[in-house]
């Protein structure tokens, strides 16, 4: 018998790359100026190799502003997406993601509780916001988790729904009370409860890409324990994964992400519920193949819907959260009648 | 040296006692039927000869203590086969079974060998689920889903099978057919099994030795018909098991 290979070849790798990239350049020409792709193209090429920049293009708004900000879209969309496709296969419910379960809200308090209180780390700039970010979400993991086995072994689609809806508002309520000491930082913010990735710097792209190498690769190479746990966590036990480890290594990848996004870009709703249920449908429910092409289309969609928050209004510009939140409560209800179906 | 060794174990949650000091043994090409009615502790002696439930007393395997396996090595001796199985997304047949041998699996990523290859091929052919493989789990029917975890189970080849209740819910022929292949199972060199039901002639056909629990506590280990005695079931089950069970056959005379 040949060997069936579970996870994809060079081709279908070549091809998510391609597709990304793409995506990545048309988001850097089109904006409120649009910059032909052919200097845009000129502009990167010129830059990496450190050549000197024709004169009469827009060079500084494609370096600093635009490229870094499409590279960080993409690693939100990626981190999120992935995390997604993680939690789903983890609790084996195809509604469970990091804004579903509270878990974004939660990040969301911790940092706005490190800038408000002005809890920072000496040399790293926003590691208060960040560390504080990530340690709220691993707490709120932990909590909302507890809470639903306390309550329904099976954590069935209503209770984690249920439980994920009041632990946001509860988060949210939290969040509000902090805000009123605030004081002149509220702007400041204000934009955690959005979600928004304008004004992000290449320092922000590097932490993403850090976190996004870390985790992603420990994440990725958990595929067999999270295919076991969406076939049924008590299986996965029988069959001999090391259930009560395994659960912890990924929630802490889980919430390392997501700490890090929420840190950065706010809480972008969805898409770490949209990402994984349409590539669910595409390439089926084996974590081989999920988590990457989750990690790929993650991107793409971020970078998309970074894009329609730009132009929609030009020169006006919507917050990206409001645009997931579109697609993604759109998606979801579609999700939940069918899951109500299934059963 | 038996292959497991239960000895005194009892399981409590808070003060309510489940099982008190429960104690028996499972040699080779044993099968060892647990029987008894609703609420005797059948299930929950299982779960915790499996690890399932926190347990006091020991249980061993070939000689060593369970709690000293990791969850890979304990997978390799000990499986389990449980009555409901709740797949949460579309895997095929295939895949379940491949995670069969999940405990064999090394490195990183895990590549298949060969002998992996052959032993979740052999397990499809075997219980039947071979031209269905690239099937959908979620559009079988319980009997084929039923077949198709034990063919992950035949693929983990454990030397010890545990089976809560495995045909519960299943018609006749699929019944049969699990049954008879569990028992050629037990033939190849020293397996043996251990399983929950409540169908008494089931016990008796396929048994080597039945444990009959009432109330959290053994009444009675030995050959079936040592165990499933007049006496012991009538007072057990508080009815005339026997003259039940003749009305009932006599239904079936030519």
């Amino acid at each position: 018998m040949k060997h069936k290979k579970e996870g994809f070849g060079a081709p279908a790798y070549l091809f998510f790359i391609l597709v990304t990239g793409i995506t990545c350049v048309l988001c850097v020409c089109i904006g409120s100026v649009t910059i032909p792709i052919a200097d845009t193209l000129l502009v990167i090429w010129n830059t990496i190799w450190n050549l000197p920049i024709p004169e009469g293009i827009a060079h500084s708004i494609i370096v600093s502003v635009r490229i870094p900000r499409a590279i960080c879209v993409a690693l939100v969309g990626a981190s999120l997406a992935l995390c997604g496709a993680a939690m789903q296969g983890l609790l084996r419910n195809p509604l469970a993601d990091g804004s579903t379960l509270g878990v974004s809200s939660g990040a969301a308090l911790g940092a706005c509780i490190a800038i408000t209180f002005g809890i920072t780390i000496p040399w790293l700039p926003r590691g208060g916001a960040m560390f504080m970010a990530i340690l709220f979400a691993f707490i709120s993991l932990i909590l909302v988790l507890s809470l639903a086995y306390n309550i329904d072994f099976s954590l069935s689609t209503n209770t984690i729904i249920l439980i994920g809806v009041i632990f946001t508002m509860f988060m949210n309520s939290i969040i509000a009370l902090v805000i009123t000491f605030a004081g002149e930082k509220i702007r400041h913010i204000m934009f955690w409860t959005l979600g928004s990735l304008s004004g992000t710097n290449y320092t922000d792209a590097m932490l993403l890409t850090v976190s996004l190498v870390i985790c992603g690769a420990i994440l990725l190479s958990h595929a067999r324990e999270l295919n076991a746990f969406a076939i049924g966590e008590q299986n996965a036990r029988h069959v001999g994964v090391n259930v009560g480890r395994i659960k912890i290594i990924i929630m802490v990848c889980v919430s390392i992400l997501i700490g890090v996004s929420v840190s950065i870009g706010g809480t972008i709703a969805f898409v770490g519920l949209v990402i994984p249920h349409m590539t669910r449908m595409i390439v089926g429910p084996n974590h081989k193949r999920l988590l990457v092409t989750s990690l790929f289309f993650g991107a793409v969609f971020l970078m998309l819907a970074d894009l329609v928050s730009r132009i929609l209004l030009s020169p006006l510009e919507l917050p990206i959260g409001v645009v997931t939140s579109f697609v993604g409560s759109i998606v979801f209800v579609y999700i939940f009648t069918k899951a109500r179906r299934v059963q | 040296m038996s292959v497991l060794d239960v000895r005194d174990v009892s399981v409590s949650y808070g003060s309510l006692s489940i099982i008190e000091s429960i104690s028996f043994s499972v040699e080779e090409y044993e099968w060892v039927m647990i029987v008894g009615p609703n609420g005797s502790g059948k299930s929950t002696t299982i779960h915790a000869i499996t690890r399932g439930a926190p347990y006091t007393g020991t249980v061993c395997f070939e000689g060593r203590d369970i709690s000293t396996y990791t969850s890979t090595d304990l997978a390799k001796q000990i499986g389990v086969l449980m009555q409901d199985h709740m797949v949460g997304y579309s895997f095929t047949v295939e895949e379940v079974v491949r995670l069969g041998r999940y405990a064999y699996s090394k490195g990183l990523f895990s590549a298949f060998s060969d002998e992996d290859e052959e032993k979740v091929r052999y397990a499809l052919e075997l219980t039947g689920m071979y031209a269905a493989r690239d099937q959908s789990v979620l559009t079988l029917s319980g009997g084929e889903l039923q077949r198709t975890f034990l063919a992950q189970l035949f693929a983990q080849d454990p030397k010890l099978l545990v089976l809560d209740e495995p045909t519960n819910h299943l018609d006749l022929v699929y019944q049969k057919q699990i049954f008879e292949l569990i028992r050629d199972w037990i033939m190849r060199t020293g397996r043996c099994v251990i399983s929950v039901v409540h169908d008494l002639s089931l016990a008796k056909y396929y048994g080597t030795r039945v444990l009959l629990l009432h109330k959290g506590k053994v009444v009675a280990l030995g050959s079936p018909h040592e165990v499933l005695t007049k006496e012991y079931l009538n007072d057990i089950y508080m009815m005339d098991v026997y003259g039940w069970m003749n009305v009932m056959l006599s239904q079936w005379k030519d």
